[in-house]
């Protein structure tokens, strides 16, 4: 690494090469290799942190608005398997770089359309598996709640949709992290989050590229652990007594029509 | 050693459907050259992945059936591996093994274990215990009842992990030129404002998803007959 020219570094990290740097970079502010203008430090990492988080959370929440109560119906009426089965299927044979990259060639840029992108994206998991955890409902707890009296709109709300919350959060959880990560790219479409750092190389330099590449990685990882907590927190007590001798797999998706 | 990204300039400014960035079949059939080396390459680092990523996970599958206490840390390391963003991955990789098709390649496998690992050990676990029986009490050893038996049946679950593998490789690979391994995202990055060449790079990365996913299908078709015994009755 050249460090010509850019005065006394403050490396308290120097040990651990460039990946020291990478971490100094995060803590300090560091003159751009472009020139002029100060880069890096808490303050401005905590803005581009703050500009992903709120894509990603838009994003989420209108895909979550959008793909949950479409996945319940379409489960609870027992119609639409093919499309909401397949709709993870053909999601994820779009690459993520192309979805964005057609919506900058013929949407537009900015925050809003990009925020429709990673709608797009983040709805097939969502869906396919909200849809698979209805259907996997006992059919004879849906008769008992019938013959209890229930209205189909109470079935789902009490019934069907307590049952099926693990799964559908492991529908979410997918999603959340796939936006994450994708919103690493969103700088291409004029979005400035972390991943302006990787793409604009020339203002932020080397370490500015690695430090956010860290920051990413942690924060899919974050997102994925705490996701899981709520997952933990949300599934039924009675539920985790039933499943918790039979589930030998740790992970969230335990059929495999449902999504990965 | 700061790596140029440039944006090269592949449209015609005096052209008027390129200038005015229409769709313009006449750009497409005049450029296709520009996009079958990357589509080869592309289809190239989708593929030593997924075959690299399969014998790793098969294996730690196959050891992690029989010792049933190695499931747990396989499955967080890999899943920790899934979970980091590959775009993250591949930059977190290039001051340890430099640009090229080696960490893209690297990237890809951290990225397809877990889903090959958790398929595998899921169609293993679903051989009916019956059938299993029924070999014991033909004489199969447990290495002979493995091959013949539960990997066999396991089929299904195996190859559909592995289609997984593979669209999913397919798309992040388009971001493997971050790691300077080419491929269509190169393309598709080279002018993501022009809509023909978005259609071209985006859509023949689809294209490749969808020939390789129905390869795996014919392959799982061609192995496993019964199946479509059953379905036929």
């Amino acid at each position: 690494m050249d460090e010509g020219g850019r005065g006394p570094m403050t490396t308290t990290f120097a040990f651990l090469g460039q990946f020291g740097e990478a971490i100094d970079f995060i803590f300090d502010e560091h003159e751009s290799p472009a020139g002029g203008a100060q880069v890096g430090g808490l303050s401005n990492m905590w803005d581009l942190m703050r500009e992903h988080l709120k894509l990603s959370i838009e994003a989420m929440a209108i895909a979550c608005g959008v793909s949950i109560p479409l996945g319940l119906w379409l489960g609870h009426i027992g119609k639409g398997g093919f499309l909401a089965i397949n709709a993870s299927n053909v999601g994820r044979a779009v690459p993520s770089l192309a979805l964005i990259a057609f919506f900058v060639a013929y949407v537009g840029v900015g925050f809003t359309n990009l925020v429709l992108a990673l709608v797009l994206l983040a709805i097939p998991p969502i869906l396919t598996n909200t849809y698979t955890a209805v259907r996997q409902v006992e059919r004879d707890t849906v008769d008992a709640a019938r013959g209890m009296g229930m209205t189909g709109f109470q079935i789902v709300r009490r019934v069907e949709l307590p049952l099926s919350l693990p799964l559908i959060f492991g529908g979410i959880r997918i999603s959340a992290v796939n936006v994450v990560a994708t919103a690493t790219i969103a700088p291409l479409a004029g979005v400035i989050t972390l991943g302006d750092p990787i793409i604009n190389v020339n203002t932020y330099g080397d370490e500015g590229r690695l430090a956010a590449a860290l920051v990413v990685a942690l924060l899919a990882v974050v997102t994925e652990v705490s996701l899981g907590g709520v997952q933990r927190m949300l599934t039924p007590r009675g539920l985790k007594l039933t499943t918790a001798g039979r589930r030998r797999h740790p992970f969230p998706i335990t059929r495999r029509e449902a999504t990965s | 050693m700061i790596l140029e990204l440039a944006q090269v300039q592949i449209r015609d400014r005096t052209d008027t459907c390129e200038s005015n960035n229409g769709f313009c079949p006449d750009w497409i059939a005049d450029n296709f050259d520009r996009y079958v080396d990357p589509f080869f390459q592309h289809a190239y680092l989708t593929v030593v992945a997924v075959a690299i990523g399969f014998g790793i996970s098969f294996s730690l599958a196959l050891v992690a059936y029989r010792r049933r206490w190695l499931i747990n840390p396989v499955t967080q390391v890999t899943g920790i591996l899934y979970t980091v963003p590959s775009i993250a991955a591949f930059f977190l990789l290039l001051p340890i093994t430099g640009r090229g098709d080696d960490t893209a390649l690297i990237a890809l496998v951290a990225y397809v274990l877990l889903i090959i690992f958790r398929n595998v050990l899921a169609g293993l676990d679903n051989v009916p215990e019956e059938t299993k029986d029924a070999g014991r009490g033909m004489g199969l050893t447990d290495r002979q009842l493995l091959w013949r038996v539960e990997v066999p049946l396991a089929l299904p679950e195996i190859m559909a992990g592995l289609r997984i593998a593979t669209t999913t490789t397919v798309g992040l690979a388009t971001l493997a030129f971050f790691a300077g391994a080419g491929g269509l995202g190169e393309q598709i990055f080279s002018d993501i404002t022009f809509k023909s060449n978005v259609v071209v790079a985006g859509g023949l990365a689809v294209v490749l998803a969808a020939a390789l996913d129905g390869l795996i299908l014919l392959v799982q078709r061609a192995i496993t007959p019964w199946t479509r015994a059953v379905a036929a009755r």
